[in-house]
């Protein structure tokens, strides 16, 4: 049977969803035309990983139909639904890190020479030209996958899934990782895929990209089906507000919260701190209670010197003083001890400790800094857990939850309180809002200028969202290869101008 | 009690203590006077029960330190080796001399055993803590020289002593009713509970296990936490060295704690605690190391013979293991699921009818 144009190629209907004693989806449909970008949209938790793990197979749904290409279909597992034509790029990159990129893309599926035995050359060709003639990419298949930036390894996910002939892509927060010109890279490649048949199903947390690319938009809430709209005629107010469940005006979004005015003392300073390749010559200051933000493009250094404030990593020369006085560093502790606290970049990596339950990821970082001797009681902990789930609307069944059952939000929200549990004096923030749906993401801001504002905590927010630090931030330092390059200070602080000091156009008035 | 109930067989502990059970039971019905447990005429306990707690000691005393460095992820198969290692140190500490007399005092030949197997722990954490070599290879090179070491200790021979205190580890201090390894076990049991209750090491341990990285970020000293784990892993070697000398009253560099380590790796298995590291259970440990001597001394008692052994074991080891597999659960559950859909079903047409 031939596809017309605007035919379904995909058709999710009422599909309910059962994980114990959770009902994860409710009666769910989802329609995806041939050809087209979809995006589904939801905040955390609402159901859109549910929703294509349930396509993918990863899940099997309690309830519903799902046709594809005619056809009615379960699918059983990933493999099965990617012969089927429907294949997935998940946010975090699920290739083997350590083999080369040709093996990456063909693993599974390699060229067979005579007697069984691989065809390596084939395979490497076959690999090259893939990448060329497909995205455009020309690089050495030869060398490991780890040997590239992560949004190159997303490129060749990418690649892999589209030679294996799929029909449908799924792209799951393909472009949290990525800079702005490599995600120009990847929708010309989208538009290209889109443009040979393919249908798309784009998730993301960045608005402005949805309105960039997608045709239509799916949106989700509490793991029920709101609504589908055409693009054209959803402002992204309206949008907003459907996945949040309520009325938001677009000033309250994009207001400026009250931020806070730094004080006269100041808590940190460093003095030409450099980390040979990471950190170059760094002079600055954090006063008490004020917000400063890292901003710069992904790879500018700006992580790399908040890890240096922290002791993972260390610098080679220079001074860290605080409160006037010169510390040495050599283990992370010893800032803590310092008073700082760091909530690092990679939530998962870095952050969480998946098998361990919410109380003892909250009580950690307090535990250790007080030394495993000094062991609290379980009374105390669940003191301190509650207190922090409470003062952070932490959602939990209780304490005892795992946090890898968590949504992203809400894990996020339990690294904070670990770290609020430490009563820092300067509270490090690596983007704490990647990958988080928007309520959430204006809570932790509020929370980052409240903190600073009531209890004269320093705060350093790192984001790659311009406009986040534009509302949080009392000044914004300019980070660009691995360099503080200017600083902004009030007024001055706006998207435009902090895009013009990267790029090198603006200096600030200070300097 | 339905709860109670719901609570037994929700704990890590159930499948465990269910093979267990199912084992001694087998034992109750097939085994005469299995439970049976007598005063001999020199006051010490006698029957089966003691002779399994008995003769797991030395497995269990391994098995709760293996416990620690499986629970980071790690592993540590140089445990037999070690064993032997400080087998053959008490000993030559000792000495053969035929008229009993030690040359060094016992608790010199006692602690320098102890010490023995603290340099060996050392000797691992530096390995995998400081020079981060995978785990498995790093205490595979101990593994392989440390019958070596011991055999140069002893000169290649097999000390015996004389001194008869040395006997009393791995039997029976007079005037005392139990084996002395099954207080020592006991002891080592208690003490890793105290340091569990009263100190964090079992949280960082899990932290390092679950995710060693973002433990890193939380501040926890990784290197120290995994230097700790091998080190008490290497004293409880050390520990089990001088019961598994004490018992032959030798010093046997071939055959001292040899396999030990697998059956240690294999109580920790048993008792729930996954091979990736992460949460662990001590109690499982235990019962796990307790079930593989039951499985022993069961076969003995109803007459497999020793070479045949190693297959039974096998078989019923396999059991147990695919039954607490997650798989199997998941089958058992789709089973359950399926069963009652026919009830419920077959009673919908019943009440149709």
């Amino acid at each position: 049977m031939a596809l017309e144009d605007n035919e379904y190629i995909l058709q999710m209907k009422h599909i309910d969803m059962f994980f114990p004693g959770v009902k994860a989806l409710k009666y769910v449909s989802f329609n995806l035309k041939k050809g087209e970008i979809i995006s589904l949209m939801g905040e955390n938790g609402a159901g859109k990983s549910t929703l294509v793990k349930v396509l993918t197979g990863v899940y099997h749904k309690t309830n519903g139909e799902i046709t594809f290409d005619g056809k009615v279909i379960e699918p059983t597992t990933p493999l099965a639904s990617q012969q089927m034509g429907i294949s997935t790029v998940y946010q975090e990159v699920n290739l083997c890190a350590n083999l080369s990129v040709a093996e990456n893309i063909y693993i599974g599926r390699e060229p067979r020479g005579a007697f069984g035995r691989i065809d390596w050359a084939t395979m490497q060709k076959n690999a090259s030209d893939l990448l060329f003639r497909e995205l455009g990419i020309d690089i050495d298949v030869t060398k490991e996958l780890n040997f590239y930036p992560v949004a190159m390894q997303q490129m060749i996910a990418i690649a892999r899934a589209i030679d294996t002939k799929c029909k449908v892509l799924i792209l799951d927060e393909p472009t949290s990782s990525l800079s702005d010109k490599e995600t120009e890279r990847l929708f010309k490649i989208m538009r290209n895929l889109k443009s040979q048949g393919i249908s798309i199903i784009f998730i993301s947390h960045f608005l402005e990209q949805i309105y960039t690319i997608c045709d239509r938009i799916t949106v989700l809430r509490d793991g029920t089906y709101i609504g589908e709209y055409d693009i054209k005629s959803l402002p992204r107010i309206e949008l907003i507000s459907k996945m949040m469940g309520k009325e938001v005006k677009e000033g309250e979004i994009e207001s400026n919260v009250d931020k806070s005015v730094p004080r006269e003392n100041v808590f940190l300073e460093t003095e030409h701190v450099t980390v040979p390749g990471k950190v170059k010559d760094l002079s600055m200051d954090i006063k008490e209670g004020e917000v400063v933000g890292f901003a710069g493009l992904l790879g500018s250094g700006r992580s790399e010197i908040a890890e240096t404030l922290f002791g993972t990593l260390l610098k080679s020369s220079g001074n860290i003083y605080i409160d006037g006085t010169a510390v040495s560093v050599k283990t992370p502790m010893d800032m803590m001890k310092n008073r700082i606290a760091f909530c690092p970049e990679d939530r998962k990596v870095q952050g969480i400790i998946g098998d361990l339950s919410v109380r003892e990821n909250i009580i950690l970082a307090l535990q250790a800094k007080n030394g495993m001797f000094k062991h609290m009681s379980r009374h105390r902990q669940n003191k301190l857990a509650d207190y922090y789930i409470n003062l952070l609307r932490i959602k939990v069944s209780d304490r005892e939850q795992l946090i890898k059952n968590l949504s992203g939000g809400n894990q996020q929200k339990v690294i904070i309180a670990r770290w609020l549990a430490t009563e820092p004096n300067l509270l490090i923030l690596d983007e704490p809002t990647r990958g988080i749906d928007v309520g959430t993401k204006s809570e932790i801001e509020a929370l980052a200028v409240s903190l600073a504002k009531e209890k004269g905590m320093s705060v350093v927010f790192i984001s790659g969202e311009m406009g986040e630090m534009v509302r949080t931030c009392s000044r914004v330092m300019v980070i660009r290869d691995h360099e503080k390059i200017t600083e902004l200070n009030d007024d001055e602080i706006s998207t435009a101008h902090i895009m013009q000091a990267i790029a090198g156009d603006y200096h600030g008035k200070s300097c | 009690m339905e709860s109670l109930v719901k609570k037994f067989t929700q704990s890590s502990l159930a499948l465990p203590l269910v093979a267990l059970a199912v084992l001694l039971l087998f034992n109750a019905f097939f085994v005469d006077d299995f439970f049976k447990i007598e005063v001999m005429e020199n006051g010490n306990l006698y029957g089966r029960p003691i002779d399994i707690l008995y003769r797991a000691s030395s497995l269990i005393i391994l098995a709760l330190g293996m416990t620690f460095v499986i629970a980071t992820g790690g592993i540590d198969i140089s445990v037999g080796a070690v064993v032997a290692i400080s087998s053959a140190t008490c000993c030559v500490m000792l000495g053969g001399n035929i008229s009993g007399i030690p040359e060094h005092p016992f608790f010199v030949a006692i602690l320098s055993s102890l010490c023995v197997g603290i340099v060996a722990g050392i000797w691992n954490g530096t390995l995998v803590a400081k020079l981060k070599i995978q785990a498995m290879v790093a205490t595979l090179i101990l593994m392989t020289a440390g019958r070596g070491i011991a055999q140069l200790m002893t000169d290649g021979q097999i000390i015996t002593v004389y001194y008869k205190p040395f006997a009393y580890i791995g039997g029976n201090i007079p005037g005392v009713m139990l084996p002395t390894a099954m207080i020592i076990a006991l002891a080592m049991v208690l003490l890793v509970l105290f340091i569990n209750k009263r100190t964090s090491i079992g949280l960082m341990i899990q932290s390092v296990g679950i995710n060693a990285n973002a433990a890193r970020y939380a501040g926890i000293k990784v290197t120290a936490v995994l230097f700790a784990v091998y080190i008490f892993s290497g004293f409880c070697a050390g520990t089990a060295g001088l019961i598994e000398g004490s018992l032959i009253r030798a010093a046997d560099a071939n055959n001292a704690g040899l396999n030990m380590e697998m059956d240690a790796i294999l109580a920790v298995t048993l008792g729930g605690t996954l091979m990736v590291g992460g949460r662990y259970y001590i109690g499982g440990t235990i019962i796990g190391a307790i079930t593989i001597q039951t499985l022993t001394t069961t076969m003995y008692a109803i007459g497999v013979s020793s070479d045949r052994l190693p297959a039974v074991k096998a078989i019923v080891i396999l059991l147990i293991i695919v039954f607490q597999s997650e798989k199997f659960k998941e089958m058992y559950r789709n089973y359950k699921l399926k069963r009652l859909d026919t009830q419920l079903s077959v009673k919908k047409e019943v009440s149709n009818a």
